[in-house]
């Protein structure tokens, strides 16, 4: 077993597998959801399922920005690359996305001008260095990034810059859960809550979904015995009747956020009337985009852009994958026709993905998986 | 882009406002810190950083577990950190 390597840390591990056990009542099934893509990673990575009782059960969510991007933007940022003097800037985990009309790298190859960042202030810089270019940063990401794009596009205004600007698909959380809540066939009893964008939001936010939607809720850290210690708590706040909202992860996350990075996405943003998320489809409120205030730097209003909706292919099952009715290797081309190297769905392109982490570290789930496939 | 990666800062910019010098997995690189100014942040602090800009204050401890977890992260670590080493920002 890859765990850790350290012995004390395996005593830990079992400790906290055995506190589980102890806390699952027989034949009862709990349904526990790991919003964040960072978790899934962690999961898998570290076959976190072998050591959870059969009635335990982790479903995906839909934590992964890359993944919940629909195919729809993909081309619209393309588009935009392919204006006459246009550069597109992006962070490299985008660049192999499949739009309807191929990925970023597709269109870098047929002549658009498309470079990697590391950080929105890099896209700043090839502004400033280059004044005949118009660049254009695709800013994509969770409460996580959306500071960073904010305080960016801040800076631009401050030092007055007319080249650039920002293609804002920035998504929030919490209505992606409520969609999640209000879907009908919704099998979950508990949240296992995601660590860097309660950094920024903090863990208020979530108490609708304890104290109005009876599930409890745990902010986790990303170390396998983080989310181990994270499900103990959960099952224990089932097992005694509570529906609360805890932070496993105090070492980094105050509970009130971090109120410096919300002022800096409030000025610059707001809420958009709806968005759409792959495999979610359209939710209200959940995404964000440019102020008026801001209308300079913001490509939606620079450039009428095509805006064409793209229907997922017909072979790919990310959307069962994201809301978690499906698990990856359920999806009927996981492995054969969709692999890392060629993938069709969002959820094999990142290394968060669920389908992309299961393929790179299942094997330590094996056993598990022949017999949820058996059963 | 998901990825956290801790940094120690060495020194604050002084002509710059809001940016520091932090050591990151051995190399030196601007990062923005007005994220976490009001934390009061000081040469020796170590910062998690999320595309360039700091978002949290963590210890030491917290550091060495969050590096330990990303090199075990292998390929999706390197390419961020390969990245990183290719931004300039300022």
């Amino acid at each position: 077993m890859r765990f850790v390597d350290e012995f004390r840390d395996r005593e830990k591990a079992q400790a906290l597998a055995a506190s589980i056990a102890t806390l699952c009542e027989p034949g009862r099934r709990y349904g526990l959801m790991e919003i964040c893509g960072g978790h899934t990673h962690t999961i898998y990575k570290h076959g976190i399922e072998d050591y959870l009782p059969e009635g335990v059960q982790l479903v995906h969510g839909p934590g992964c920005p890359v993944c919940v991007i629909p195919m729809g933007r993909v081309d619209d940022a393309i588009w935009i690359a392919e204006q006459e003097g246009v550069t597109l800037t992006s962070f490299g985990d985008l660049l192999r996305v499949p739009g309807g009309r191929g990925s970023f790298l597709d269109a870098k190859a047929r002549g658009a001008d498309i470079r990697m960042v590391y950080s929105p202030l890099d896209s700043l810089r090839i502004a400033r260095e280059n004044p005949d270019r118009r660049v254009v940063f695709m800013a994509i990401g969770f409460e996580t990034t959306t500071p960073s794009t904010a305080m960016t596009v801040l800076r631009a205004a401050a030092e007055g810059l007319e080249n650039f600007s920002i293609f804002c698909n920035h998504v929030t959380i919490i209505p992606a859960l409520q969609a999640i809540l209000a879907s009908p066939d919704i099998q979950i009893d508990g949240f296992i809550g995601p660590g860097h964008v309660s950094t920024v939001i903090g863990c208020e936010p979530y108490r609708f979904i304890a104290e109005e939607r009876g599930r409890p809720f745990v902010v986790a850290g990303f170390e396998p015995l983080d989310i181990l210690q994270s499900i103990q708590m959960l099952l224990l706040q089932l097992h005694e009747g509570r529906s609360e909202v805890e932070n496993q992860y105090t070492r980094v996350v105050p509970w009130e956020g971090n109120q410096r990075a919300l002022r800096a996405i409030d000025e610059v943003m707001e809420p958009r009337p709806t968005f759409e998320w792959r495999g979610l489809g359209w939710i209200p409120d959940s995404a964000m985009r440019v102020r008026e205030k801001y209308a300079r730097f913001d490509a939606e209003r620079i450039f009428t852009l095509p805006a064409n909706r793209v229907a997922d292919p017909p072979a790919c099952q990310c959307g069962g994958v994201l809301r978690g009715t499906i698990k990856p290797w359920e999806c009927r081309v996981f492995g054969t026709a969709c692999t890392p190297e060629t993938p069709i769905g969002t959820c094999m392109v990142s290394s968060e993905g669920a389908c992309a982490a299961y393929y790179n570290f299942g094997r330590f789930s094996r056993q598990r998986i022949r017999q949820a496939t058996s059963a | 882009m998901c990825l956290g990666i801790p940094g120690e800062v060495v020194t604050l910019d002084v002509d710059r406002p809001g940016m520091a010098t932090v050591n990151v997995g051995g190399a030196r690189r601007q990062v923005n810190v007005m994220l976490i100014e009001e934390d009061g942040v000081q040469p020796g602090d170590w910062v998690l950083i999320h595309v360039g800009f700091a978002l949290a204050k963590i210890d030491e401890e917290e550091a060495r577990l969050t590096l330990s977890h990303l090199e075990e992260m292998g390929q999706a670590y390197r390419d961020e950190l390969r990245a990183l080493a290719e931004s300039r920002i300022d």
